[in-house]
C-alpha cells in the first residue's frame, strides 16, 4: 500500500459506506474538497450538505440529524470543529447525540498554513466531554476501518484525520476496535505509545534505537478516549519506562491521557513529546525537526530520557 | 369554543409556573410567563404528538431554544400527561428528571437539550431536514428567546434555513417563533443589545415574516395555520409578548428574569392570575380544591 492521507482514506470509506447505507449524510463548511467529503457529495447529492463557513451550525445540525436517525459526518479542519466546543457540549456530547466530528488537518504536520489552520488542542478539549470518544487512524487500511466503525457505533466520536501522507504502518489483517490499542513492534526497554502520523516515525525511530542497543516497545494508540489500559499496563509494567509521541500539543492530548491512568495505577517514569506553543508556517520535515517528532528526535529524546 | 379552553388551560399552567418555581426556590418566572400562551397553543391546539409514546418517529417537534423558560414546558408536559403533575414541585431538585434546563437525556417529552443559549435553532434545522429525508409528515417547532438571538449561532443558522434542503427537501416544515418579551437578564433588551428592526433582519436573510401578540391565543392559532399553509420555506413568526405575563408585579420587570417568587408572592400571583379579587379569595378557594391544594402546600412550604 502506498503511503495516503487519513482524510483521503476517509472519503473514500464514505463514498463505500454510503453506498450500503442510506442513513450517512455529510455536513461540510466550505471545506469538502480538504475534508475529502466532496465526492460523497457528487455521488449522493442529496445527503450531502455544505452549511457555509459556520461550524457551529454545522455541528448543531449534525445534532439534530442524528436525533431523526440520520448518521451525520460532519467535516472540517481540526480546530475549526473543535473550536465551536460550547456546541458540541451540549448539541452533541451531553445530548448523546450520534455525531461523527470529523477534524482533519491536524497537528503542525500541515505545515505552511501555520498556526492558524493547525488543529492542536482539539484533543484536549474533547478529552475533557463525557460520551464522545477520540479515535485517531494511523495508516489508510486503519482509517477505513475505523470510518466503517464509526459508522456502527451508537453515540458520539470525533475523528482526528491528518492532511499529510500516512506510510502503512498496521498488518493486512489488523481489525480495528474501539478502546484496544496495536502492538506494532516488541520490546523490553522503554514503551513508545504515539498516535496518527508520528506512529510510523516511532517505528523507524524504534531502528535507531535498536542499533544504539535500546530495544523498543511501539504501540499504536488510535483510540485515544476510551485509552486502552489493559495493553498500557501491560507494556509498561514490563518495560517500567513510557514516552508518548503526539502531533498535538503537549498539554492534554496523549502524554496527559497516559500519565494521568498511570499516576494512577502504575506509577512510573513518562516522557511526553509533542508541540510546544502553537505551531508555525514552515515544511513537515522542517517542523518535526524542529520539535523533535521524526524519528531522530524521538530517538534522541529517548535516549535522553533513559540516560543512555 | 377552542380559544376559551385553551386560555383555561394557560392560566392554570401559570399557576403550575409559579408553585413549581416557589418549591424550586429559583427559576425564571418572567420568561415562563411569557412563552405559555405559546406553547400551551402547540400543544393543546396543534401538536400531532402522544405523551404514551414520546418517542414515536412521526410525532411533532416543539425545541424551546430559550431553555430557562423550561417551567412553562414541564406545566404543558405535565398537563398533557407525559408525567404525573405532582412531580412538578420537584422541579431543579436533586435526582429530579425536571432538570433547571430542559434535559432530553432525562426527561421523555423533551426533544433537545437547550438552555446553552442559540443552540437551538441549529438542532431544529436538523430536526426538521431529517424528518424530509424520512418523509416524514412531523413538524418543527423551535421558540427563540429574544436576548437569545444575540448568540452568533443563531445567524448561522437564520441564513441557512431558508436555503438548506433545497430543493428537494426545503425546511417548510419549520416554524421558527420569537417570544419577543423586550427583557433579558441584565436589563431590557434595548439597553444591552437591540435587536431592532428584527422583521427586516429576518426578512432579509430568507425568511417569510408574520408579527403577532403572543398572548392572542386566535392569532396564535392563525399564524401556525398560515405557517403550515407556507411552501418552500420556514416560516419566522415574531410574537410580541409581555415577560411575567399575567402577574403584575412580575410584568415587564427585568428583576423577574430569574428569580422565584416566595410563597406568599406565589399565592398572590396565582389569585391574580384566576381573577379572584383579595377579599373574594378565602371564599373562591372554598369552590376550587384544586387551587386550595396548591395554596395549602405553598403556605405549609413558606413555614418551612
Amino acid at each position: 500500500m502506498p503511503a495516503k492521507a487519513s482524510r483521503a482514506a476517509f472519503g473514500e470509506a464514505l463514498l463505500e459506506l454510503g453506498a450500503r447505507d442510506d442513513r450517512i449524510v455529510t455536513l461540510d463548511a466550505d471545506l469538502s474538497k480538504s475534508t475529502m467529503t466532496v465526492n460523497f457529495g457528487k455521488k449522493f447529492p442529496g445527503r450531502a450538505f455544505n452549511l457555509g463557513i459556520a461550524e457551529s451550525n454545522m455541528v448543531g445540525v449534525a445534532a439534530g440529524l442524528a436525533l431523526t436517525g440520520r448518521i451525520p459526518f460532519a467535516c472540517s479542519f481540526a480546530c475549526f470543529v473543535v473550536g465551536r466546543f460550547e456546541t458540541i457540549r451540549i448539541s452533541v456530547a451531553y445530548t448523546n447525540a450520534n455525531v461523527k466530528l470529523v477534524g482533519t488537518h491536524s497537528g503542525i504536520a500541515i505545515g505552511e498554513d501555520g498556526y492558524s489552520q493547525m488543529g492542536l488542542e482539539d484533543i484536549a478539549c474533547i478529552r475533557s466531554l463525557p460520551n464522545i470518544g477520540i479515535v485517531q487512524p494511523a495508516d489508510e487500511l486503519e482509517t477505513k476501518q475505523v470510518i466503517a466503525h464509526a459508522v456502527e457505533h451508537q453515540g458520539p466520536l470525533y475523528l482526528r484525520l491528518t492532511r499529510q501522507n500516512l506510510e502503512p504502518v498496521c498488518p493486512p489483517d489488523y481489525r480495528f476496535q474501539l478502546g484496544r490499542w496495536l502492538v506494532l513492534r516488541r520490546g523490553h526497554d522503554v514503551t513508545l505509545i504515539a498516535t496518527g502520523g508520528p506512529v510510523f516515525n516511532c517505528l523507524e525511530a524504534a531502528k535507531l534505537l535498536e542499533s544504539d542497543g535500546i530495544s523498543a516497545e511501539v504501540i499504536n494508540a488510535a483510540c485515544i478516549k476510551p485509552l486502552d489500559d489493559e495493553t498500557l499496563v501491560r507494556s509498561v509494567g514490563k518495560t517500567g519506562r513510557v514516552v508518548t509521541v503526539e502531533d498535538h500539543s503537549i498539554a492534554g492530548g496523549l502524554g496527559g491521557a497516559v500519565a494521568e491512568t498511570l499516576a494512577e495505577v502504575l506509577p512510573m517514569p513518562v516522557k511526553r513529546l509533542g508541540v510546544q506553543g502553537f505551531g508555525e508556517s514552515g515544511d513537515l520535515k522542517g517542523l518535526y525537526a524542529k520539535h523533535g517528532l521524526h524519528p531522530a528526535g524521538i530517538a534522541a529524546s529517548v535516549k535522553k530520557f533513559l540516560n543512555r | 369554543m377552542a380559544e376559551a379552553r385553551l386560555e383555561a388551560i394557560a392560566r392554570e399552567c401559570r399557576v403550575q409556573i409559579l408553585r413549581m418555581l416557589a418549591h424550586a426556590g429559583s427559576g425564571h418566572p418572567g420568561g415562563s410567563l411569557s412563552v405559555i400562551d405559546i406553547l400551551t397553543t402547540l400543544y393543546f391546539g396543534r401538536l400531532r404528538h402522544d405523551a404514551k409514546r414520546p418517542d414515536w418517529p412521526e410525532r411533532d417537534r416543539v425545541v424551546l431554544s430559550k431553555g430557562h423558560a423550561v417551567p412553562a414546558l414541564y406545566s404543558v408536559l405535565a398537563r398533557a400527561g407525559y408525567f404525573p403533575e405532582g412531580q412538578l414541585i420537584t422541579l431543579r431538585k436533586l435526582g429530579s428528571p425536571l432538570q433547571g434546563h430542559p434535559d432530553r437525556t432525562a426527561l421523555p417529552g423533551i426533544e433537545a437539550a437547550t438552555g446553552s443559549l442559540g443552540q437551538g435553532l441549529s438542532i431544529s434545522l436538523g430536526l426538521a431536514l431529517g424528518l424530509k429525508l424520512s418523509g416524514s409528515p412531523a413538524r418543527v417547532y423551535c421558540i427563540l428567546g429574544d436576548g437569545e438571538t444575540q448568540e452568533g449561532q443563531v445567524w448561522e443558522a437564520a441564513m441557512s434555513a431558508p436555503k438548506l434542503g433545497r430543493p428537494d427537501h426545503p425546511l417548510d416544515n419549520l416554524v421558527v417563533i420569537l417570544d419577543y418579551n423586550k427583557i433579558q437578564l441584565d436589563n431590557f433588551v434595548t439597553k444591552i443589545l437591540d435587536l431592532e428592526p428584527v422583521i427586516t433582519k429576518w426578512q432579509s436573510f430568507g425568511w417569510p415574516v408574520m408579527e403577532i401578540d403572543g398572548h392572542d391565543i386566535g392569532q396564535i392559532v392563525k399564524a401556525l395555520d398560515q405557517a403550515e399553509a407556507t411552501r418552500g420555506a420556514p416560516t419566522f413568526v415574531v410574537a410580541h409578548t409581555v415577560k411575567g405575563k399575567g402577574v403584575s408585579f412580575m410584568e415587564n420587570d427585568p428583576e423577574w428574569h430569574g428569580k422565584a417568587p416566595k410563597p406568599t408572592e406565589a399565592i398572590a400571583g396565582i389569585r391574580e392570575i384566576l381573577g379572584i379579587s383579595e377579599g373574594a379569595w378565602e371564599d373562591y378557594l372554598k369552590t376550587d380544591s384544586a387551587t386550595r391544594a396548591i395554596v395549602d402546600e405553598l403556605l405549609a412550604l413558606g413555614k418551612k
